[in-house]
Formats: structure tokens, sequence, C-alpha cells
């Protein structure tokens, strides 16, 4: 399954990815109260060449992730329209714009495992609660490999349907699917007990 | 606790599948995602807490950067929009679903995981996502309510069908509704 990671490396994927999150947190809590036009339009042009500054093949893939923003941004400014607030209007979708543009930049610009090891290091204090932060690692793997798995068998189900019926598939298909995963979810848990399972016995 | 964990996970890897899977359509002419109706099983299936910590994996999966939303949406850009309150509400969803269905316990299963996931599913999570909306974007709340009506006929249709799956999966594998054991 692929990411939602750029393909190539640019400069940014060399920042690491804790300082990219951090920044991300600072920009994004400065910029939520500012309703001044100027200000807004200064940070917009400053995103935009933060994009440009990384590729123009960069600023084509943020505004592909922007699409369904794009959408309500417009029933937003559609209704600001007719209200003729357009200042408050464009302040909203502006300041949307900005947030979602730098946080999907952070995205495209970090790679999966780092923002992993950002997680890891997150939940590290909750060690100390008990919390088994090895099945937390494991839950994210499990997660990544059997959601194509599903997916999959999923989409094998909805082939079925249609060779056999004139009707599209509709909801019901959504109950093998459930018994589906169930079943890996019982094999799993049966093929990790039987290599020895979770036990926080073990060298971690 | 090795099976509390694969079931977390694959309901996580439930909730995601039921998003992308090739167009299938829950009740001809609303446009419905089958995602939120994961959520209202996450509850009625794994019960309050697991069904709670499955969505919160997914979230989390969600914002690290893999495409799992209907759509094929992610990363941390999801999380700032006005609209970001209903992804904040899923946990507390899912969570008061499962309350539900593990605390009611006489009558018909999927009587019982329907009224949960509309309590759920529907009130708690725009309990959530309407003030968020509100202060995201600056509304009245009158005018975020009607912004969020459209959503509503689809919500009530998955709250039936997260009842009559439920029950299905119920007849199906009884041991495997952890909300129930």
């Amino acid at each position: 399954m692929l990411a939602l990671t750029l393909p190539r490396k640019t400069w940014a994927h060399g920042v690491q990815a804790g300082w990219k999150l951090a920044a991300l947190a600072l920009v994004s809590a400065v910029l939520f109260p500012i309703d001044n036009l100027m200000v807004l339009s200064a940070a917009m042009l400053a995103v935009i060449a933060l994009h440009l500054a990384t590729g123009l093949d960069v600023l084509r893939y943020a505004l592909w992730m922007m699409k369904p923003i794009v959408v309500f941004a417009a029933i937003i400014g559609f209704y600001h329209l007719v209200t003729w607030d357009i200042a408050a209007g464009t302040a909203i979708v502006m300041r949307m714009l900005l947030l979602v543009g730098l946080a999907n930049f952070v995205t495209m610009t970090t790679a999966l495992d780092s923002m992993i090891a950002v997680v890891e290091w997150l939940l590290q204090p909750l060690r100390r609660l008990g919390v088994n932060t090895r099945a937390v690692g494991l839950a994210f793997a499990m997660v990544i490999r059997f959601t194509p798995a599903l997916v999959q068998k999923g989409s094998a189900l909805i082939e079925s349907w249609r060779a056999r019926s004139a009707k599209r598939p509709g909801w019901r298909i959504t109950i093998p699917v459930c018994l589906l995963a169930l079943d890996d979810a019982e094999h799993v848990s049966e093929a990790l007990r039987a290599r020895g399972g979770l036990s926080t016995q073990t060298k971690p | 606790m090795e099976r509390n964990l694969t079931f977390i996970a694959l309901f996580a890897a439930l909730i995601a599948a039921l998003g992308l899977l090739p167009k299938f359509t829950l009740m001809s002419g609303i446009p419905i995602t089958a995602q939120t109706l994961g959520i209202m099983l996450c509850g009625t299936i794994l019960g309050a807490r697991r069904g709670a910590l499955a969505v919160i994996l997914f979230l989390a999966l969600v914002a690290v950067g893999l495409p799992l939303l209907a759509g094929g949406r992610g990363g941390l850009g999801v999380f700032t929009t006005p609209w970001a309150g209903f992804l904040f509400g899923f946990p507390a969803a899912a969570y008061v679903t499962g309350l539900v269905v593990e605390k009611w316990r006489t009558g018909n299963l999927s009587l019982i995981a329907g009224v949960a996931s509309l309590i759920g599913g529907i009130g708690v999570l725009y309990a959530i996502a309407i003030p968020y909306y509100m202060v995201g974007a600056d509304k009245g709340l009158l005018e975020a309510t009607i912004t969020m009506l459209p959503f509503i006929p689809g919500d009530l249709i998955k709250s039936v069908l997260a009842g009559v799956v439920t029950q299905a999966i119920w007849k199906a594998r009884p041991e495997a509704v952890l909300s129930r054991s």
C-alpha cells in the first residue's frame, strides 16, 4: 500500500520528523486566531514558496491532496458571498487552506517509518505506567499489513457478487467482510500466542 | 491479550477497508461511505474500550500519513479542517456505542446495536462535530447544524445497518462478539 509520502526524496525529508511536527503544531496554533487578511496572505505566499522550493511536482501533488477541502472551502465561500460578509469568509477559507496545506506538506515529506518512530517516542512515558508499547508498534504493523489484505478479499467478494447478480453489490457485502476480519483476527492471535505472545518478560 | 490486540488491529483495518473498497452502494440515491458504519461496528462488536482503541489506532495511522480515509485521503492535513471534529469524535462515538451494547443485555441484538449506533454514532458524534465546526469555521449553532443536515439520512441508514450486521455476526460467530462476552 502506498503512503501519502512523496515518491522522491527532497531537502525537507532530511529535517527530523519531530522538528517538523513541532513546527507544524506551533505555526497552526499561532495562525488559528488570526483574522488579518494581510498576515494570512503573507503566510499563504510563504507556504506556496515552501512548496515551490521543494519542487513543482510537490505543489501539484499538494493541490491534488487539497481537492476535497477545496469543495468545502467553496461552500463556505459561497455562503459568505450570499451574506455579504466577504472579508470574514475569505479569512476563514484562507486559514483553512493554510493549515491543511502545511500539515499535508509535513505528511508529504516525512517517511512512514520516521513518523512511527515519533509515535513510539511520544509513547515512551506511558511505558512507565505499564502500557506495553511493543504491542502498539505491533498493532501499527498489523493494520498496515491487513488493510490491503482485507481490501483485496473484499474486492474478491464484490467480484463474485457481480458474477452472480445483475444488481449492484449493496450493504450486505459488509457482513462477509466483517466475518473475514474476525476470522483473520482469531488466526493471527493464535499464531501470536504460538510464537510466544506479547509477554513483557522478554527483552524488548 | 493477544486476542484483544489482534481484534483491535483487524477492526482498525476493517474501518479502512470499508472506506476503500471499490464502490458498493449502501442505499441508492444517498451518497454515503461505509467508513462510519465501520466506526459503529467497532463499538457494537468489540465493545466500548476495545472499540474506541481500534478507532484511535485507525486515526493514528491516518495521522502518520496512510491514505486510509474514504477516497484514499489521509495525512495530518485532514485533522486541521473544521470538519475534523468528526474524526476526533469517532473514538467517543465507538465508545458510547459499545457501552450501550454492553449494558443493555435483554432483547433483540439488532435493535440494541441499532439504537446504540444511533446514540453513539449520531448523537455523540454530532455533539462533538457541530461545536468543533462552530469554532473552526466561526459559525452559529443553527448554521453549523444545517451544514451537517445532509449527512443525517445516511447516518440513520447506517445505524440500522449496523444493527442488522451485528445481529448477523452474532449468529455466525457468537464468540467473536466481544461486547457480549
